[in-house]
């Protein structure tokens, strides 16, 4: 099978492959680029694992062929922390608000969380569960992943975040 | 999973696009969102030869007035529309919709053209289309033409479409100011297809119905426009008598699947209760 030339821009650097049409975007994440961050668990578009922004987009990479992404700016994982290497807001809110157990699920949550801040800085805590929905985690119940997103909009926001009463 | 192999055209314009689809024929699929041919090609219960990528025709995309009408283009997306004011004031139906398909990642790549043309009884907006009384337009190479929403789906995945034919956009006329409507999704879980769905549009007049269509999704092999029901409520004040008699009247024409949303019998029975609560918000919506 011809295999297509693509180029793209991933975490801000230029890459490019060559890739059979039939090639997913998470696959060629993954294998072509060897950036591990980007999970794939159900591999049938529910469970948001392989999620990366594309275009400004929250993607589920299992479901885009690499094809489709010619040209595009996408972000994963791996370009999540801040320039200097520290933890951004999210990273360190899912940090300090235990947002993880086994952490399969984080690099999805917290890639999908950068896409619904941009959009919604200041999101109440149902924006931010319809804004993960397609995010799922089967360890924590996402008490504690909204409370991470929480802790990261304040943070943004510059403003004390404080922890609703359970 | 790993898809099939197929080749891959990117074509730069819907003339581009057309002439690819009369040329490839059978063999070839547009792909516009992917979100609901991709996941098919993975399970290899779908294995075309040529994927017809419409992504790279701006023409396809965008939403615009045109007179009293709305004219959708079809890789407009379920976030354009979420994201767009001409839609909340003339068309807020089509965001509640949008806001029950799937989530939020597929809602940034699903279209209206891959939701309508697709032909699946499970998708959501079809139902909508035939309570606004939209129409479908479809281009091949002998030229451009419209069906009415309601004449579209023929059986489950089979529509209207020829091989060959691109459906571009959905034309829906703009709904007088002050309608009501509503769209009632029973669904196991975010994401899921409908368990039973009803759409409705009406308008009121004196406290009464005045005019009023009402969609059915995923209770049928296809949408189904429910006019026995729409007609048991034109003139009333929807009274629980007339309600129940819309609910009748629309539960005779479903013919629901038994898969594991439940029996016939409960998609049915459940199929009743969405058209009622749908009439009951649509009414108190309308001025």
């Amino acid at each position: 099978m011809a295999k297509t030339h693509v180029t793209m821009t991933v975490n801000g650097a230029q890459v490019e492959g060559l890739v059979e049409p039939r090639t997913l975007l998470v696959h060629f994440i993954r294998e072509n680029l060897q950036m591990t961050g980007t999970h794939i668990g159900c591999d049938t578009t529910h469970c948001g694992a392989c999620t990366v922004d594309l275009n400004g987009m929250s993607v589920k990479s299992c479901t885009v062929f690499a094809v489709q992404a010619e040209g595009a700016e996408i972000t994963t994982i791996e370009g999540m922390a801040n320039a200097d290497g520290t933890l951004s807001a999210l990273q360190e809110g899912f940090r300090m608000m235990h947002g993880l157990q086994c952490g399969y699920c984080t690099p999805g949550m917290i890639v999908r969380a950068h896409r619904l801040l941009q959009e919604n800085p200041s999101p109440t805590e149902e924006d931010i569960r319809a804004g993960i929905a397609g995010n799922l985690c089967r360890c924590t119940g996402y008490q504690n992943i909204v409370k991470a997103i929480q802790y990261a909009a304040a943070k943004q926001n510059g403003v004390e975040f404080k922890e609703a009463a359970e | 999973m790993i898809p099939g192999q197929f080749d891959y055209h990117r074509p730069a314009s819907l003339a581009e696009a057309v002439h690819l689809m009369a040329t490839l024929g059978e063999d070839a699929r547009a792909l516009a969102g992917g979100h609901s041919l991709i996941p098919m090609m993975k399970l290899r219960l779908a294995t075309p030869a040529h994927l017809i990528d419409l992504g790279g025709i701006g023409a396809l995309k965008g939403i615009r007035r045109d007179g009293d009408h709305i004219v959708i283009g079809a890789t407009t997306t379920q976030h354009d529309l979420l994201a767009s004011a001409p839609i909340a004031e003339a068309l807020p139906v089509l965001q509640e919709a949008s806001r029950l398909i799937a989530d939020p990642q597929v809602r940034y790549l699903g279209t209206i053209g891959g939701n309508v043309a697709n032909g699946d009884p499970g998708n959501d907006m079809p139902a909508v289309m035939m309570a606004l009384g939209a129409n479908y337009r479809l281009e091949g190479e002998g030229g451009a033409r419209e069906v009415p929403a309601a004449e579209f789906y023929q059986g489950a995945y089979f529509t209207a479409l020829e091989p060959g034919e691109l459906l571009t956009a959905v034309v829906i006329p703009v709904p007088p100011a002050g309608h009501g409507f509503a769209y009632e999704k029973l669904k196991r879980k975010v994401g899921d297809y409908a368990t039973a769905a009803a759409a409705v549009v009406l308008t009121m007049a004196g406290g009464r119905v005045a005019t009023c269509r009402i969609g059915l999704t995923n209770l049928a092999e296809v949408p189904l426009l429910a006019d026995a029901a729409a007609q048991a409520v034109i003139g009333t004040d929807l009274d629980d008598a007339s309600l129940q008699r819309a609910a009748a009247a629309a539960m005779a024409i479903m013919q629901p699947a038994a898969d594991g949303r439940g029996s016939p019998d409960y998609r049915r029975h459940v199929g009743g209760i969405m058209v009622q609560r749908a009439l009951k918000r649509a009414a108190a919506r309308a001025s």
